[in-house]
């Protein structure tokens, strides 16, 4: 066990655990922060997305040890009131079935976003096929992220 | 803090309703908003009131007016905890704005088919929900007619305010709850429920009352359970079907960080009386228990433990249908023994499940014959979310939180399995991160009782990805042989299918296009096995629609028909004059679907510019057609649009249905195209999703149009329909593509070889 100190959602946190420890399982279990999913535990599903220092990554691959000095933003931490302008997209065009992607697919679309302001369609579909929805709620989720990429430049 | 009144006798009155309806079901959970800036403040902007008022099991009124529905069925994406209360609320007369849906727990004495399956929510909700609404709407007007002294016949109500219409004299149903919680239930022919024309709520869309909660991370499903004092559990099971538990050197595991203890259960000794839903292929389990998740799953890498053959599976397996022939498999199972053995039994003759008229001659006189065989292999759930619980079983009472569709079995089995009273064993349901079919198998939910009971202390099970997919409870492999006679006009004169399966047959003897032909045959066989099956989303019928869609769509070329107008001739033929009693389809709603679809996608005949494929289906009591054109680069579909017609009666949350019709699309096509369950030697050849091929954004189509039939029928099932039927389009369009007709799935095998899958 050893101590880390993390930057979560732009507050100081002090973690004791073990240094293999991923973010993912930080988060949830150390940090009450239990928005960000378990889905496969190999950066295959995306459901654990989260930015690092502005990137979407797979928080199931990152060793709480490689975090010191860096930026995590979690989807707790993406909006003050849930209204991201991804956030309002994916109410307004009621994206989630069952749900449990959902908070993954969001954070890596609005690091698409972040990026690239106004994607193509074939941009979105690369940026997003990292994140599974079993539910096969695709197609709204590209709507979604047309409609946030509209309403940001806007 | 809120006071809840509760008055005479609410429960009984509950109940009664439940015998009534012929099973209640029912759900709420809610704050409903059209705009996206009213869904950000929606949470915030109902005031709780000082006292509520129980109207019946379903819902309570608070003095200000706010109400609250309860939403009695597991919500695992099919968006029943949206749809469900607005049934209750559109007789209730309230303002949906002012609607909260809370989840309610298993109560076996308020409601009846607790379930999540077969796409039965919204149908067998339709009656009892309503009158739980329509009941409380007449006894606050009752009350409203005392104390305002009219008769009530010169009441109406908008919104939850109560008007009279012969003065300005208005009272709003929170103002009256109170009091009409005092009157007396009416018998149900005094009840009457509102006529389809003035529905205001169903059939107008609301948003997924969890939606906020769900963009914003809040904690709503099993696995976001911590509780104070909780440890982690994790299970170990044997690696291959046919083995169990041998011996374990647990004493180095236990003095790692974190870990409590290392112990073996017995999920299911054999004095335990199961239900249905208790499937497991592994009772014997190890468990690592621990404080935090990431510490068991070391351990549990480190762990050695040594499996033996299981005396018991690695009996021969047995065809069940003695008469389709013998074949056996050992106790260590492989795909390649499970395929050939499957075409071998599927070969011959099998019990016959209907006949219609004399197949036999029909055939021996044919001019021609055209016989196809179709198969699928096993699949696995692949719920986003993993299979956990959380127990906290002491010595006279269990606590059980998290994702089942099936919690009133599951409280039958833990009665068995712990001994304990029904009134001390607590359920409650969590929303889930999918369902499937797979939580209907609560194994996961007595293994965590079991652990909890034997750890003395509340536990959380979690299943890593690799522990459940390898866990079994699969959809089960098919095999289906097609023939069909044709005389010298090319008229089919029989059909015959022979469809069986390990171990369970995909056929329906009384679908269509049973009733559409005079000489019929309809055979099953089923062969045994150690793997573990379950009814994973529209059971057999997953397979058997895209075998069927495919195997009619080459009859109608091998015919020179429009595949459209060759399935209308037959529903043409099965509407005026059927042949048999038992046909369990509307042929004029299946042809209603058809045309649609024709009409919305401007199908032409003969159409040399798209590859389309054409499909229809009945299941789950609602029928639906699809039209997919594709496009085939570097060996790869690329879907360009699916239009889907749909037949399921009355729509409750139209875009929350067409959600649902999309999702069903894209599952159906993704599964018939990429996934696959194989077996080497009773072990599962794929673990997580770097082997077990799942569909992806890029894969999805590009554009999915859904058409719902406006008949005003009583609502009908919609969360398994849209699966089946886009298989059998997928392999037509497939077919169109590359002039190669695709038997067997996943079909991504016929178009790169095994490689990719």
């Amino acid at each position: 066990m050893a101590k880390f100190n993390l930057n979560i959602n732009g507050e100081d946190k002090t973690v004791d655990v073990d240094p293999s420890t991923p973010l993912l399982w930080v988060l949830r279990d150390h940090l009450n922060l239990v928005g960000t999913k378990y889905g496969c535990g190999i950066a295959q599903c995306g459901a654990c997305t989260v930015h690092f220092n502005g990137s979407a990554v797979r928080s199931c691959q990152l060793p709480v040890s490689s975090l010191e000095g860096s930026k995590i933003r979690t989807i707790e931490g993406l909006s003050e009131n849930g209204d991201h302008p991804v956030q309002q997209a994916w109410l307004e065009i009621d994206v989630p079935q069952c749900g449990y992607c959902q908070a993954g697919q969001i954070m890596s679309a609005s690091a698409l976003l972040e990026s690239n302001p106004n994607p193509s369609d074939e941009e979105i579909e690369n940026a997003m096929n990292g994140n599974i929805c079993r539910c096969g709620t695709y197609s709204r989720i590209k709507a979604a992220i047309k409609a946030a990429s509209k309403s940001q430049i806007a | 803090m809120t006071k809840k009144s509760t008055t005479v006798n609410r429960r009984s009155f509950i109940k009664s309703v439940g015998i009534a309806g012929g099973g209640l079901l029912i759900g709420f959970n809610w704050l409903a908003c059209k705009r996206s800036e009213e869904v950000a403040v929606a949470d915030a902007a109902l005031e709780m009131p000082d006292e509520w008022f129980e109207l019946n099991g379903y819902l309570k009124i608070g003095d200000n007016g706010v109400v609250t529905i309860y939403s009695p069925n597991p919500e695992i994406g099919q968006n029943v905890k949206t749809s469900m209360p607005m049934m209750v609320a559109e007789e209730l007369d309230v303002d949906w704005n002012n609607v909260i849906v809370e989840q309610a727990p298993l109560n076996t004495e308020l409601y009846s088919r607790q379930l999540a399956g077969g796409s039965q929510s919204i149908r067998q909700g339709w009656e009892p929900l309503r009158r739980a609404g329509a009941t409380a709407r007449y006894m606050l007007l009752e009350a409203a007619a005392k104390q305002l002294e009219v008769p009530v016949e010169d009441l109406s109500v908008e919104d939850g305010v109560i008007s009279h219409s012969g003065s300005d004299k208005t009272i709003s149903y929170g103002e009256i709850a109170k009091a009409a919680a005092e009157i007396e239930i009416p018998e149900e022919d005094k009840v009457v429920l509102k006529s389809k024309n003035d529905f205001k709520i169903i059939g107008s869309s609301r948003k997924n009352v969890d939606a906020k909660k769900i963009v914003t991370g809040q904690p709503l499903f099993g696995l976001d359970t911590y509780k104070e004092g909780m440890l982690t559990a994790m299970i170990v099971h044997p690696p291959k079907f046919g083995m169990e538990f041998k011996s374990m050197d647990a004493e180095k595991i236990k003095e790692m960080p974190g870990i409590k203890d290392v112990f073996t259960i017995d999920t299911y000794p054999e004095d335990t009386q199961k239900q249905w839903s208790d499937v497991s292929a592994f009772s014997k389990l190890v468990v690592v228990l621990g404080e935090s998740t990431w510490q068991v799953m070391q351990a549990k890498k480190a762990l050695e433990v040594e499996w033996d053959l299981n005396p018991e599976l690695t009996k021969k397996i047995e065809i069940l249908e003695k008469s389709a022939g013998m074949g056996e498999v050992s106790g260590l199972e492989s795909s390649a023994t499970h395929t050939s053995l499957m075409a071998d039994v599927g070969s011959k003759k099998a019990k016959a499940i209907r006949k219609d008229g004399d197949p036999e001659a029909a055939f021996k006189n044919a001019v021609r014959v055209i016989e196809r065989s179709y198969t699928c292999p096993f699949l696995a759930h692949n719920c986003m979310e993993p299979m956990n619980f959380f127990a906290n079983v002491t010595a006279d009472k269990a606590e059980l939180l998290g994702p089942i569709q099936t919690p009133e079995y599951a409280e039958k089995t833990i009665q068995s399995r712990l001994g304990l009273d029904l009134e001390n064993i607590d359920i409650q349901m969590t929303r889930m991160g999918g369902g499937f079919g797979r939580r209907l198998y609560g194994n996961f939910l007595v293994e965590a009782a079991v652990i909890s009971q034997k750890a003395g202390a509340p536990v959380k099970l979690v299943y890593s990805r690799e522990d459940d997919m390898t866990d079994g409870v699969y959809r089960p492999a098919y095999h289906v042989k097609y023939r069909a006679a044709l005389d010298a006009n090319n008229n089919i004169t029989a059909f015959h299918v022979n469809a069986g399966g390990i171990k369970e047959s995909p056929l329906f003897a009384n679908r269509f296009p049973a009733g559409a032909i005079d000489n019929y045959l309809a055979e099953s066989w089923t062969v045994d096995s150690n793997i573990s099956i379950g009814a994973f989303r529209a059971p057999r019928s997953n397979f058997i629609a895209g075998a069927e869609q495919s195997f009619l769509d080459e009859l109608a070329e091998e015919t020179g028909q429009d595949p459209i107008q060759f399935r209308l001739d037959l529903l043409k033929k099965a509407k005026e004059n059927p042949v048999g009693e038992n046909n369990d389809y509307d042929a004029a709603r299946f042809a209603g679907v058809l045309e649609m679809v024709r009409d919305k996608s401007g199908w032409k005949k003969d159409d040399q510019n798209l590859n389309r494929g054409i499909s229809a289906y009945y299941c789950h009591n609602s029928y639906v057609a699809q039209i997919l054109d594709l496009r085939v680069k570097n060996n790869e579909p690329i879907i360009d649009k699916v239009v889907c017609a749909v037949d399921c009666g009355i729509v409750v949350n139209p875009d929350a249905a067409k959600n649902m019709v999309e999702g069903g699309t894209i599952d159906g096509i993704g599964h018939a195209l990429y996934s696959k369950i194989s077996f080497e030697d009773g072990m599962p050849q794929q673990s997580n999703y770097d082997t077990y091929r799942l569909i992806r954004h890029k894969e999805a189509p590009k554009s999915i149009e859904v058409y719902f039939a406006e008949n005003g029928i009583d609502p009908t099932g919609l969360g398994e329909p849209p699966f089946p039927p886009v298989i059998g389009a997928l392999a037509n369009a497939l077919y169109k593509a590359t002039g190669k007709r695709f038997y067997d799935q996943p079909y991504i095998s016929g178009l790169q070889g095994d490689l990719k899958t």
